[in-house]
């Protein structure tokens, strides 16, 4: 069984919102229709996206740190929007596991929407159907693109690699290792939905300096002594000085 | 939520449709076992069941309203096995059929009896279709509630007095009509209409007031921290992602103040519960009582289409958490 998934490392996100603007590009172009905006450019627009990028403040001043949150269809391997959909517009693909949406058939009921606690589908207003992420499943397996570009958007605009994107039912993949090794997570587990993407937690990053690092203690020929010195407050130049 | 005016007439209608019917053949029954005295009352029955008819069908086209492509509505009676809306859908045009074919029986006179019990009691037509008519209107009751009961992720629907009170709230309104029908086509039958009237809104009270005291002490099952895994007890969104609206701000926040929704609380407990019992009790007690009956019921229905409106803006939906703050 195969569980295509996404892991977003919340320690690499910079918020940039990328991805966001890459979904939009490639799935608002697509086969399915447009994304539809809906006064884009005036005070109060609106419009459908698949993925958003939020920003959260964690902690008190001045003991705070900012969390930019990616946030799209996690593709739960037990989704609860499936079953409620009555026209079964709203269907989990057996092969890989990703979470879609029949344009053609779904009826606008917005009743599987109510059945995501994630708040992951959108309503198109002007389709007037529920739209979701699709993993970009008309790209993925898309034998004219290069092999390298067979992933997500989303993956493929990320500055910082904060997005990975694999199988995470296969034990040896880099979606896998990275829950299991840097401690993913899924959202909101009280619910049992087991989403198939995960997140990755933000980590301490502390870069440790010893004197001997800067010294060259360890020198067995004792160069650096033996050029000048100058006050740490200058400029130094490598085997010229002894900094 | 928001609260949306297509499902909440839907809801009100065939809520007050079912009740009307359930109320017919309840008289009916009771005749027929010489609980009520006998009478020639086809005519009552075959006029309330076209009544029942038009409340339902009236329901089933607000319904419309509520779909983004109501032309395909067809499909949604596909996925019975799994979804409570498909097997409403399936379950509402199969109740609307029997209401017709018991009017249509009573309009032909009933017809000759099919069976006839030990007891001497002769079991004609219109008490097949009321029998059946019966457990598809329970079976209705059951499958509208569910809808919202079913969803775990609303606390405030996720519980059994949900379909209690759509089938208590939908009956009372039906008996409340019955009875106000009855004083103009059958006066012999408005009493025992308003009294039954007054039973179930008094049970319907019994149970919408252990809902509102269950809801009041939900606690949240998901907060900040589980919806984005970080575990310090102080985060606070900055950032929803979008600086004006989208689905998710429109669909899952009702967007009123506090004080309105509190109002309308006080109103619905008022006029669906107090108000009409009050009206009910008065036209039993009084001899020209059709007015009475008529306040009491649309003083009934308006309360009970606040109490809908209520019913969907007290769900509070876990996605709220990521949609807090627009900068």
């Amino acid at each position: 069984m195969t569980q295509l998934a996404l892991v977003i490392d919340l320690n690499v996100c910079v918020g940039c919102q990328a991805c966001v603007t890459s979904c939009k590009e490639w799935n608002t172009s697509g086969a399915a229709g447009t994304m539809s905006d809906e006064r884009p450019y005036d005070a109060d627009p609106s419009g459908t996206f698949f993925n958003r990028v939020q920003t959260f403040e964690v902690g008190e001043f001045p003991d705070t740190e900012t969390v930019h949150f990616p946030k799209s269809c996690l593709h739960c391997e037990d989704p609860p929007c499936v079953p409620v959909c009555p026209t079964g517009a709203s269907y989990k693909r057996p092969e890989d596991g990703i979470v879609l949406v029949d344009y053609d058939k779904c009826i606008g009921c917005k009743y599987c929407s109510w059945a995501c606690p994630y708040g992951a589908r959108e309503l198109d207003e002007k389709q007037k159907v529920m739209k979701k992420c699709t993993l970009c499943v008309d790209r993925i397996y898309d034998a004219a693109l290069p092999e390298r570009d067979r992933r997500p958007a989303c993956v493929m605009a990320c500055p910082t690699s904060a997005r990975l994107f694999g199988d995470i039912h296969d034990p040896s993949s880099a979606v896998s290792i990275a829950i299991r090794e840097s401690g993913g997570y899924p959202l909101m587990p009280e619910w049992g939905t087991h989403p198939a993407n995960h997140y990755l937690p933000r980590r301490k990053t502390r870069l440790r300096i010893h004197d001997d690092e800067l010294e060259r203690a360890d020198n067995p020929l004792k160069i650096d002594s033996q050029l000048p010195k100058p006050a740490q407050s200058e400029p130094s130049l490598d085997d010229v000085t002894s900094w | 939520m928001r609260p949306a005016f297509s499902v909440v007439l839907l809801t009100t209608l065939i809520g007050l449709g079912q009740g009307l019917f359930l109320a017919l053949f309840t008289a009916q029954s009771y005749a027929l076992f010489d609980l009520l005295p006998r009478q020639d009352l086809h005519t009552f029955y075959a006029y309330g069941s076209l009544l029942a008819l038009a409340f339902l069908a009236a329901g089933l086209a607000a319904s419309f309203f509520h779909l983004g492509r109501p032309e395909r509505a067809w499909r949604s009676a596909a996925q019975w096995r799994s979804s409570w809306l498909s097997r409403e859908v399936i379950v509402l045009p199969l109740f609307m059929a029997v209401v017709l074919v018991y009017g249509i029986a009573h309009w032909a006179g009933g017809g000759p009896a099919l069976i006839v019990l030990p007891s001497g009691i002769g079991i004609d037509v219109t008490v097949l279709a009321g029998v059946l008519g019966t457990l598809l209107g329970f079976l209705l009751f059951v499958c509208t509630g569910m809808i919202y009961a079913c969803l775990r992720f609303l606390p405030e629907w996720h519980s059994p007095l949900t379909v209690i009170n759509y089938i208590l709230l939908g009956g009372a309104s039906g008996f409340t009509l019955a009875s106000l029908f009855a004083s103009v086509a059958a006066p012999g039958l408005s009493g025992f209409f308003g009294g039954w009237a007054i039973i179930i809104t008094l049970l319907g009270a019994t149970g919408r007031a252990a809902s509102l005291l269950r809801n009041s002490r939900l606690a949240p099952r998901s907060v900040l921290q589980t919806a984005i895994g970080i575990k310090h007890p102080k985060i606070a969104q900055k950032s929803q992602g979008f600086t004006g609206e989208s689905f998710n701000t429109r669909e899952f926040f009702h967007g009123r103040s506090a004080a309105l929704f509190s109002s309308v609380k006080w109103f619905f407990l008022a006029a669906a519960f107090v108000l009409p019992v009050a009206l009910l009790a008065a036209a039993l007690a009084s001899t020209a009582a059709a007015h009475l009956l008529a306040a009491a019921f649309l003083v009934q229905y308006c309360g009970l289409l606040a109490e809908r409106w209520f019913f969907f803006a007290q769900a509070s939906h876990p996605q709220n958490l990521y949609y807090q703050t627009a900068s």
